[in-house]
């Protein structure tokens, strides 16, 4: 029977190639598409992921949650009901900073900890301010944690780490003030004081309005800028090795040391939706284009069986079953889906390493120069399983039919 | 009388109905065969005769058990066909039954000899060896070995239908039947594949129904089954 369907198959040779043809081309794309999508998305969730610490910890501006009316006791008991609450006034440092980081250091969960320094600057260009924020930052604990060199062009971090006057200027402001690399800044800060900052390199996020505003400098320079000493950190980043654990951890980093946390989830809710839309549709396109294939073959054995009528008549006649001719046919599907599906997985392959090697530029990460593909197994795994799984099923209505041919109705027919 | 046949075990019946009898119902119901009793003994080369339209190709397909739409009984060297399932009866027709049709019927894409082994692989009672061996040894019979590799299409209609016999021989049935097997062949072909079938009934002892309008051809066979209007009337 294996022999009866392979010299059907051999015998057309070019319905049975544009047949596979059509289950290449599915799998093909498919493995393209979702290598691509899936590469574009790693990226993407990697700028986010990669950039965003794990769990923030700052110091929120809020009125007191506990009011003073009711500590007392003269009250206890009572409703107390107060108009217009006012923000506490404090500064908006996180208080016992360095002592807490030297904890959180020690947490095996954590890998890395390092402190921002915010302060609020003008950028001075003779009589003109532009508003600003300089970021004071460790800079190679940024790096290791948080990839901080691929926001910077021109300078490898460690240029600004050498240099305490050092600045990495956002882009943005250097084309307004035409400032390049090797000049000096000047920098007005809140209390007053004026600063001639040193460019080392330039800030490109790809957000325009960041790279309008935002400049990092050392830890120190910041807190120069704002005026304070050096327990004075605005925000701490916290990196885990599981960002799984976020959510918990940010809970307890709020609980024991009366702080604000926010782990990435919560704060980056829409990333993950936009992610899992965007994997629906690569399945979504990917399965109709298999399904496509699925139809090619459906047709084409279809074709095959109405020219085979006699045949098939001839084999009942002379003792093949119907399942035997359900089989003859199955067995042709399930050979142009296999020969068609490895010829997918091959094309996909060498499509998505012409595509990972085509050159790929963006503002927003100046670092990749090559688009994005995942290579994962899985896919190629998906790939094949659905290729016959789909050859099967477009296989077996046209199997199904011939094995009900009465065999009585052809040979009368003739 | 029907009744006692059905009875007696000690026939040499290969093939034999009971009361066989079949309706169309499209568009209204015509009764096309009407209580047909008849028999084939082992080694007999019997003839079916009759107008067109009287019905005996409809036997012929209940005889060769791929119509199963009909009532009463059919019985091949006493084991009862009717009511076997589909697949059962492929069995059947395999290992028991060889056909010859008009048109030779032959699978276009294969070469003769492996049309002719087609039957026994399926078979499977042997090796494909030994298959090939006794489909040489049919085609040497009927005179077409020196055809064995070519393909269908490229030999001619006389040696088509031999070769077609040879593909009916190779599981060596007891029953040989064909639909106008000459039908389609000029005389000298004719006489050829009937002095095959003579030969088949004669010195094998395997038994031949054939189905024909040829009075020529039938009055040379054994007997005679002549059929009218759905009936046999002698």
């Amino acid at each position: 029977m294996i022999q009866i369907a392979k010299t059907h198959l051999l015998t057309r040779k070019k319905q049975s190639a544009i047949a596979s043809l059509g289950v290449t081309f599915g799998i093909g794309t498919f493995i393209v598409l979702v290598s691509f999508m899936t590469g574009l998305n790693g990226l993407l969730d990697g700028l986010i992921l990669n950039r965003t610490p794990h769990v923030r910890i700052y110091n929120e501006v809020k009125p007191s949650p506990v009011q003073p009316i009711e500590k007392s006791t003269k009250y206890k008991g009572h409703v107390n009901m107060i108009h217009s609450i006012k923000p506490k006034q404090e500064l908006s440092s996180v208080r016992n900073s360095l002592p807490m980081m030297a904890v959180l250091k020690k947490n095996p969960l954590i890998k890395g900890v390092t402190p921002q320094v915010s302060a609020r600057i003008f950028y001075q260009s003779g009589s003109v301010l532009l508003n600003g924020n300089a970021i004071g930052i460790d800079v190679l604990e940024e790096d290791r944690l948080f990839n901080f060199k691929q926001y910077i062009v021109g300078a490898i971090p460690s240029d600004l780490a050498n240099n305490e006057n050092g600045i990495v200027l956002g882009i943005g402001v250097a084309k307004k003030l035409s400032l390049n690399i090797g000049d000096r800044v000047q920098m007005l800060s809140s209390t007053g004081a004026t600063f001639r900052l040193k460019i080392v390199g330039f800030f490109q996020s790809g957000l325009a309005d960041l790279d309008k505003m935002q400049s990092y400098v050392n830890v120190k320079m910041a807190q120069r800028i704002a005026g304070q000493g050096n327990n004075f950190i605005t925000d701490i980043s916290v990196k885990l090795y599981d960002i799984e654990k976020a959510k918990y951890m940010s809970g307890q980093i709020a609980n024991t040391y009366g702080v604000n946390a926010i782990d990435i989830k919560t704060a980056n809710a829409q990333f993950e939706t936009g992610t899992s839309i965007r994997n629906i549709i690569t399945y979504a396109v990917s399965i109709t284009l298999l399904i496509v294939a699925g139809f090619g073959i459906y047709n084409i054995l279809n074709m095959v069986i109405y020219e085979k009528m006699n045949d098939i008549a001839i084999l009942k006649a002379t003792g093949f079953s119907g399942s035997d001719v359900k089989k003859i046919f199955i067995y042709q599907a399930m050979f142009i889906g296999i020969v068609g599906g490895l010829l997918g997985l091959l094309l996909g392959g060498v499509m998505s390493y012409a595509i990972s090697k085509a050159p790929f530029e963006t503002e927003a990460i100046p670092t990749v120069k090559t688009f994005p593909v995942n290579f994962d197994p899985l896919f190629y795994l998906i790939g094949s399983v659905f290729a016959l799984i789909t050859t099967f099923f477009a296989g077996y209505l046209p199997a199904k039919k011939a094995s009900k041919i009465d065999p009585v109705d052809i040979i009368r027919g003739q | 009388m029907a009744y006692a046949e059905s009875t007696s075990t000690q026939n040499n019946h290969i093939l034999r109905t009971v009361d066989v009898q079949k309706s169309f119902v499209d568009p209204v119901e015509v009764e096309v065969l009407k209580n047909i009793n008849i028999w084939v003994d082992k080694g007999e080369f019997v003839s079916i005769m009759g107008k067109s339209g009287c019905g005996k190709s409809t036997l012929l397909y209940i005889l060769s058990t791929m119509d199963t739409n009909y009532k009463g009984q059919l019985f091949l060297a006493d084991r009862l066909l009717t009511g076997l399932s589909g697949n059962d009866l492929a069995v059947v027709r395999n290992e028991h039954i060889g056909f010859v049709f008009q048109f030779h019927y032959l699978l276009p894409e294969f070469s003769v000899l492996h049309n002719v082994m087609m039957p026994g692989l399926k078979l499977g009672k042997k090796s494909r060896e030994e298959v090939e061996f006794d489909a040489m040894k049919q085609l040497r019979l009927l005179g077409v070995d020196d055809q064995a590799t070519k393909k269908a299409t490229q030999i001619s209609g006389g040696q088509k239908q031999r070769v077609a016999i040879a593909r009916a021989l190779i599981n060596e049935p007891k029953i040989i039947m064909g639909d106008e097997p000459t039908g389609n062949l000029d005389s000298r072909n004719a006489d050829i594949v009937f002095d095959i079938f003579k030969e088949l009934s004669s010195e094998l002892g395997t038994s031949l129904l054939v189905v024909t309008h040829d009075a020529d051809f039938a009055k040379r066979t054994d007997r005679i089954i002549e059929m009218a209007d759905g009936r046999v009337i002698s």
